[in-house]
C-alpha cells in the first residue's frame, strides 16, 4: 500500500531522518512510535508532501509519490490530520467537512458565481455527504457551530470527519490522542476501528502507548532518526532495544 | 440560500428607489461614486476578506481599466461597450501573469509587492504623456450610449453604474456561499489544511486575484465613461489605501459590509465639507475609533450595538 524506502532528511547539519524504510499493508492500522525527537513528525511531513526529503522514495500503491504536494496526494487518496489540529476556525463545523469534499466536486469559479443548475445540485450533494460524515464521527449535532469554538476533543473529531470526506484510501494521523482525556481516547480508538472497517488504511504517530498497543496491527519504532524496530505490538513490547531507547540504557 | 436571495432583493430595491429621495441634486452624483466604490471594495474584499491576501495596488487595476477604456474610445474611436470588455480581459490576463509569481509571497511581502505594482502603474500613467496625457489627464472620453439614449446625466449614470454594481454584488454573494468561496475562506484560515483537502491553493489565489482585478477594471471603465475625464491622481497609492479602509471599516469577508464601507467613505468627505480643513482630522479619528472598537466592521458592529442597547433597556426595565 505505502512503501517508504531510504528516506533521509538533513536540516542544516542535523540529520533528522536517516535511511528509514518500511512498508504499510493495505487495510492495516500501523503505529509509528518513538521518543521525543525521533523524527516521527518529520517523517509524516515528508510522506504527506509538506516537507521535501533529502533522499529516498515514497510509493503509494506502486506509484512514486515522492515530493508530490499535498493537494495532489488528496486526489490520489492520501489525507492526514495534524497534531495541533488545523481547522478552518471561522467556518462552521459543517462547512469544514464540506471543504473536505473539494476533490469530490468540480464546479469552477464562474459556475459557482452564476449559480449554474449543476453547481446548485452539486452543492446540495456536498451538504448531504458532509452531514453524513459528521454523523459518522458522532458530532452531527454540532453542524452549525463555529469550528474555532469547539473543545479540543470535538475539534479532533471534526478534523477526522473532514479528512474522511476526502474518501481517502489511506489516512495518516499525527498524535490523534494528544490533548484528549481518557474517555475521549476510548472513543477515538473505537472510531479508528470503524475507519479500518471501511477498508481505509490507517497510520498513526502516537505517544499514548495504551492506544497504540490497543489498536495497532503493526508498529514501527523510530529512535534518533533511524528505524529501531518493526513488528506486532507484542514483539515491540518485548524488544530489548526499544525498551532501552524508552527507558535509557542501564 | 433563500435568505441570501431575499437580502439581495431588499438591497436592490433600496438602491433602485434611493434617487427618489434626492431628486437630482448634487448628492446623486456622489451616489454614482458610491456605486463604483462599492464594486471596487467588493472586488478587494474577495481577495482580502475571503482569501486573506492583501493588495495595496488595486487602484492600479482600476486605473488600467479606466485608461484603456479612455484611450481606446477617445483616441482610437472605439465604442465604449467594446472598450470595456476588452479592458477587462486585458487586465484579467495581466493580473493572472503578475499574480503567479507575487502570490507566492505572504503577509508583509505580498503587501510590499502589490504596493510596488500600484506605484509602477501610477508612474506609467504619468510618464506616457503621448498616450495618457500624463499628469494633466485625458479628456473627451465619450459617455456610454444605447441607440439614441446617451448616459450623460447623473440619474442615467446612477442606474447604469448600479446595474453593474448589483450584478457584481450578486455574483460575489453567490461565490462566497459556494464550493469555491469555502475554499477561499479555508485558505484564509489554514493554508496547509486547505492543501491537504485537495485545494490547489496557488491556482485559487491567482484566480481570485485575476477576478478581483477584472471587477476593478470594469469599475474603471464605468468611471471613465461617466466622468469623461480621468487623471492619474485618482489611481494612486492613496486610493489603494482608501479601498483597503472601505473593506476593513465595512467588514472583512462581507459583501454588504463593503457597500457600507464604500458608502461611508464616499459620503463622509461630502458631509464633512462644513468642517473645512478639519475634515481630515475627523476622518482619521473616526478610522482609529472604528479599528479599535469595532474591528469586525460596520456590518457586524451595528447589529452588535443594537443588541447591547436592547440589553441596557432590559436592565433598566428590571431595575
Amino acid at each position: 500500500m505505502l512503501e517508504v524506502s531510504g528516506i533521509t532528511r538533513v536540516f542544516g547539519g542535523v540529520t533528522a531522518l536517516e535511511d528509514v524504510s518500511f512498508t504499510i499493508r493495505q487495510g492495516a492500522i500501523t503505529g509509528v512510535i518513538g521518543p521525543n525527537g525521533a523524527g516521527k513528525t518529520t517523517l509524516f511531513n515528508i510522506i504527506t508532501g509538506i516537507y521535501s526529503r533529502t533522499s529516498g522514495r515514497v510509493l503509494l500503491e506502486d506509484r512514486d509519490i515522492t515530493g508530490l504536494p499535498p493537494e495532489r496526494l488528496a486526489h490520489l487518496g492520501m489525507v492526514r490530520t495534524f497534531q495541533n489540529i488545523e481547522l478552518f476556525g471561522t467556518m462552521s463545523v459543517l462547512e469544514n467537512v464540506m471543504v473536505g469534499l473539494h476533490t469530490k466536486s468540480s464546479s469552477g469559479l464562474l459556475a459557482c458565481s452564476l449559480k449554474m443548475p449543476w453547481s446548485i445540485a452539486e452543492e446540495r450533494c456536498i451538504r448531504k455527504t458532509a452531514t453524513k460524515w459528521l454523523e459518522f464521527t458522532g458530532i452531527g449535532e454540532l453542524a452549525g457551530d463555529t469550528a474555532g469554538n469547539l473543545s479540543f476533543g470535538k475539534g479532533r473529531l471534526l478534523e477526522i470527519a473532514r479528512a474522511l470526506a476526502v474518501e481517502p484510501r489511506i489516512i495518516l494521523m499525527d498524535e490523534p490522542a494528544a490533548g484528549l482525556n481518557s474517555q475521549e481516547t476510548l472513543g477515538l480508538a473505537h472510531l479508528i476501528g470503524k475507519i479500518r472497517q471501511m477498508g481505509v488504511t490507517v497510520v498513526l504517530v502516537e505517544h499514548d502507548m495504551e492506544l497504540v498497543m490497543d489498536v495497532c496491527d503493526r508498529i514501527v519504532v523510530l529512535n534518533l532518526g533511524k528505524k529501531l524496530a518493526e513488528g506486532t505490538p507484542r514483539e515491540i513490547q518485548e524488544n530489548r532495544e526499544v525498551i532501552a531507547a524508552y527507558l535509557g540504557d542501564e | 440560500m433563500k435568505r441570501e436571495l431575499l437580502k439581495f432583493l431588499l438591497f436592490a430595491v433600496l438602491i433602485l428607489v434611493a434617487p427618489l429621495a434626492f431628486k437630482g441634486g448634487y448628492l446623486l452624483n456622489v451616489l454614482v461614486f458610491v456605486g463604483i466604490n462599492t464594486m471596487l471594495a467588493v472586488a478587494l474584499n474577495l481577495l482580502l476578506g475571503y482569501a486573506g491576501q492583501i493588495s495595496l495596488g488595486h487602484a492600479g487595476f482600476f486605473g488600467i481599466g479606466a485608461y484603456l477604456s479612455g484611450v481606446l474610445t477617445a483616441t482610437c474611436g472605439w465604442n465604449p461597450w467594446l472598450a470595456m470588455p476588452f479592458a477587462a480581459l486585458a487586465v484579467g490576463i495581466l493580473a493572472g501573469l503578475i499574480g503567479f509569481p507575487i502570490l507566492k509571497l505572504k503577509g508583509h511581502y505580498l503587501a510590499m509587492a502589490t504596493l510596488g505594482l500600484g506605484i509602477i502603474i501610477y508612474i506609467v500613467f504619468n510618464e506616457t504623456v503621448d498616450l495618457t496625457g500624463g499628469p494633466s489627464g485625458l479628456s473627451g472620453i465619450p459617455n456610454f450610449a444605447v441607440g439614441s439614449l446617451v448616459f450623460d446625466s447623473d440619474i442615467k449614470n446612477y442606474y447604469l453604474v448600479w446595474t453593474f454594481t448589483l450584478a457584481v454584488v450578486l455574483f460575489s454573494v453567490n461565490l462566497a456561499g459556494s464550493r469555491v468561496g469555502r475554499a477561499l475562506r479555508a485558505v484564509h484560515d489554514s493554508e496547509v489544511a486547505a492543501r491537504v483537502m485537495g485545494v490547489n491553493v496557488r491556482l485559487l489565489k491567482v484566480q481570485v486575484f485575476a477576478l478581483s482585478a477584472v471587477i476593478c477594471s470594469l469599475a474603471g471603465s464605468l468611471y471613465a465613461h461617466t466622468m469623461t475625464f480621468i487623471s492619474p491622481v485618482s489611481f494612486g497609492f492613496n486610493f489603494s489605501v482608501e479601498l483597503l479602509t472601505m473593506v476593513v471599516i465595512g467588514g472583512l469577508g462581507s459583501v454588504y459590509g463593503s457597500f457600507l464601507g464604500a458608502a461611508l467613505l464616499t459620503l463622509l468627505p461630502e458631509l464633512l465639507r462644513g468642517a473645512q480643513d478639519y475634515d481630515i482630522v475627523i476622518y482619521g479619528g473616526l478610522l482609529m475609533v472604528m479599528v479599535m472598537f469595532v474591528p469586525g466592521g460596520l456590518v457586524r458592529g451595528i447589529p452588535d450595538l443594537f443588541r447591547r442597547m436592547a440589553r441596557l433597556r432590559e436592565d433598566a426595565g428590571n431595575a
